[in-house]
């Protein structure tokens, strides 16, 4: 495993600068806002990455809260496989298909639904116990960096596409800073909680805040939204030139958040060890101590 | 279920005799909000036109920072003499003295809301130009959509460090949905520019999906230790 980070992190450097060399001189430029959108190919992929991340976090934090009982694993575990069969069958039938924004084709909308099962089984598969909660935490901090991202270059290109800097009756945005608020207070969470049970309440924090997305979505709803229609899967339209190189870019974001994660995840990993060999410790020289006195009479 | 109410009944009784004899919460969020109109009136100094459309955002911020300071004091006042390990030990369902403690802060809250008002009225000039009627289940909900989860993140602020400062900056964030529909309403009712539909079945939902998800979670919080 050791041999491929090395590896990883070269072909991801490499894949970085063809990113970076297609965007700004292979992709063509914009009719309308000219040389400015190429910010898009920074943009849009980190977005993509950080809500890929938070979604990991979610799932994870469920599994967190859903593994306390034996009972609340085995019912969550046919929730989400319902949600799956439910989701995909649901997609396909007429009155939910009319329901669907137009231009949004229901195989896609059927995958995205798939994508839960899929990661919630995946996820149970390899982060099993405490592992769970150390990919709440990393997949929520490398999220935060990656919505960060998003949230300093949508103004730069805002300001002079839009003429503004910020608009707040916008949806999508004011949704992202929401959700960047919500995983702020999360980290601040687990930074000042200092009992054991730090990640009982941290998973069922970020529940909460999952379950606020779709409201904060609905209650900027009824304002006229400012954002270009969704690229993929949505009724806006893109040089399919400029989607290939968006692409790109974002394979490139995947592999660095993909390293960025795992290193930070050994790092947990690693802090784990060593506090429980530090309480190991203090236990073992306490009872060193203790027993002291006790040998000495018993003498 | 008869168990439940008389535990709810009995735990809401002792808070609110705790509150009448002491009023600590009641009196610093009383003057708390008090302090927020009159900084509010000395930086805006509206006319009526103008405060129509600010007083929906005044008013809510005012209720959500007093608030606040009575959250706070829900589960710190159980932390004496080891109240809350008793009902941790004690075979009283947990969601029982979830409903208690959210219901009591409930109705203080409501207390302040009521006692408020009036003076926002008073010294803002507002005069209702859409249906006023309309502002009173915006106002019901919109407390209970504060106060569920406030108790909620009070109750999982009490195993951090500085816990009075964590309350907000947990509660705040989920709470955005929340204040935007409960001012968006209350604005829409003042100027009588728009239907105030929309917020008031979206403040609805909001309560209802929290109201469950803290009812399913509390058990966990409580006896997390």
């Amino acid at each position: 495993m050791k041999r491929i980070f090395p590896i990883l992190s070269i072909f991801t450097v490499i894949l970085l600068a063809y990113a970076l060399y297609e965007a700004l001189v292979v992709a063509p430029t914009d009719a309308q806002q000219g040389d400015v959108y190429r910010i898009i190919y920074y943009h849009v992929p980190s977005a993509w990455t950080a809500f890929l991340l938070f979604f990991i976090n979610f799932i994870a934090s469920i599994q967190y809260l859903a593994n306390a009982k034996p009972a609340t694993k085995a019912a969550v575990k046919w929730i989400v496989i319902a949600i799956g069969v439910g989701g995909v069958v649901a997609c396909f039938l007429p009155p939910v298909q009319r329901m669907l924004p137009t231009g949004m084709r229901p195989s896609a909308v059927a995958t995205t639904v798939l994508l839960i099962p899929i990661f919630y089984f995946l996820i149970g598969k390899f982060f099993p116990g405490e592992r769970l909660d150390m990919l709440a935490v990393t997949s929520a901090e490398v999220g935060v960096v990656f919505c960060t991202i998003v949230l300093v270059t949508g103004p730069i290109w805002a300001r002079p596409v839009w003429g503004i800097w910020w608009a707040p009756g916008d949806i999508r945005l004011t949704s992202t800073l929401v959700l960047w608020l919500i995983y702020v207070s999360y980290l601040m969470l687990r930074r000042f909680s200092s009992s054991a049970q730090t990640q009982m309440l941290a998973a069922a924090l970020a529940v909460f805040g999952a379950l606020d997305v779709p409201l904060v979505y609905f209650s900027i709803w009824f304002f006229r939204t400012q954002h270009p229609q969704p690229v993929i899967g949505g009724g806006g339209s893109m040089d399919p030139r400029m989607l290939h190189v968006l692409l790109i870019s974002w394979m490139a974001f995947l592999c660095f958040a993909f390293l960025v994660c795992w290193s930070r995840f050994r790092l947990e990993v690693l802090q784990r060890e060593i506090e429980e060999s530090h309480a190991m410790e203090s236990l073992g020289s306490g009872s060193a101590k203790a027993s002291l006195p006790l040998s000495r009479s018993s003498r | 279920m008869n168990s439940l109410w008389s535990v709810i009944l009995a735990t809401m009784v002792k808070d609110i005799r705790l509150e009448w004899r002491s009023k600590d919460a009641l009196n610093s969020m009383l003057f708390f909000s008090l302090l927020v109109v009159v900084i509010f009136m000395f930086s805006f100094d509206p006319l009526a036109e103008e405060s129509r459309h600010i007083v929906g955002g005044l008013v809510w911020v005012g209720f959500l920072f007093a608030s606040v300071t009575s959250l706070n004091q829900t589960w710190a006042r159980e932390l004496r003499n080891q109240v809350l390990d008793a009902y941790r030990v004690s075979p009283a369902p947990a969601n029982a003295l979830f409903l208690a403690k959210a219901l009591g802060n409930f109705i203080f809250v409501a207390v302040l809301e009521a006692l408020m008002t009036p003076l926002f009225v008073i010294f803002y000039n507002v005069r209702v130009v859409g249906p006023a009627w309309q502002l009173l289940p915006i106002a019901i909900l919109g407390t209970w959509a504060l106060v569920v989860n406030g108790t909620f993140f009070a109750a999982m602020s009490l195993r951090t460090r500085s816990r009075e400062i964590m309350l907000p900056l947990l509660l705040f964030p989920i709470s955005i949905p929340a204040v935007v529909s409960m001012v968006a309403g209350t604005t829409a009712i003042l100027t009588g520019e728009e239907s105030a539909h929309f917020y008031t079945v979206l403040l609805l939902t909001y309560d209802v999906v929290f109201t469950t998800a803290c009812l399913a979670l509390f058990g966990m919080i409580l006896h997390a230790e």
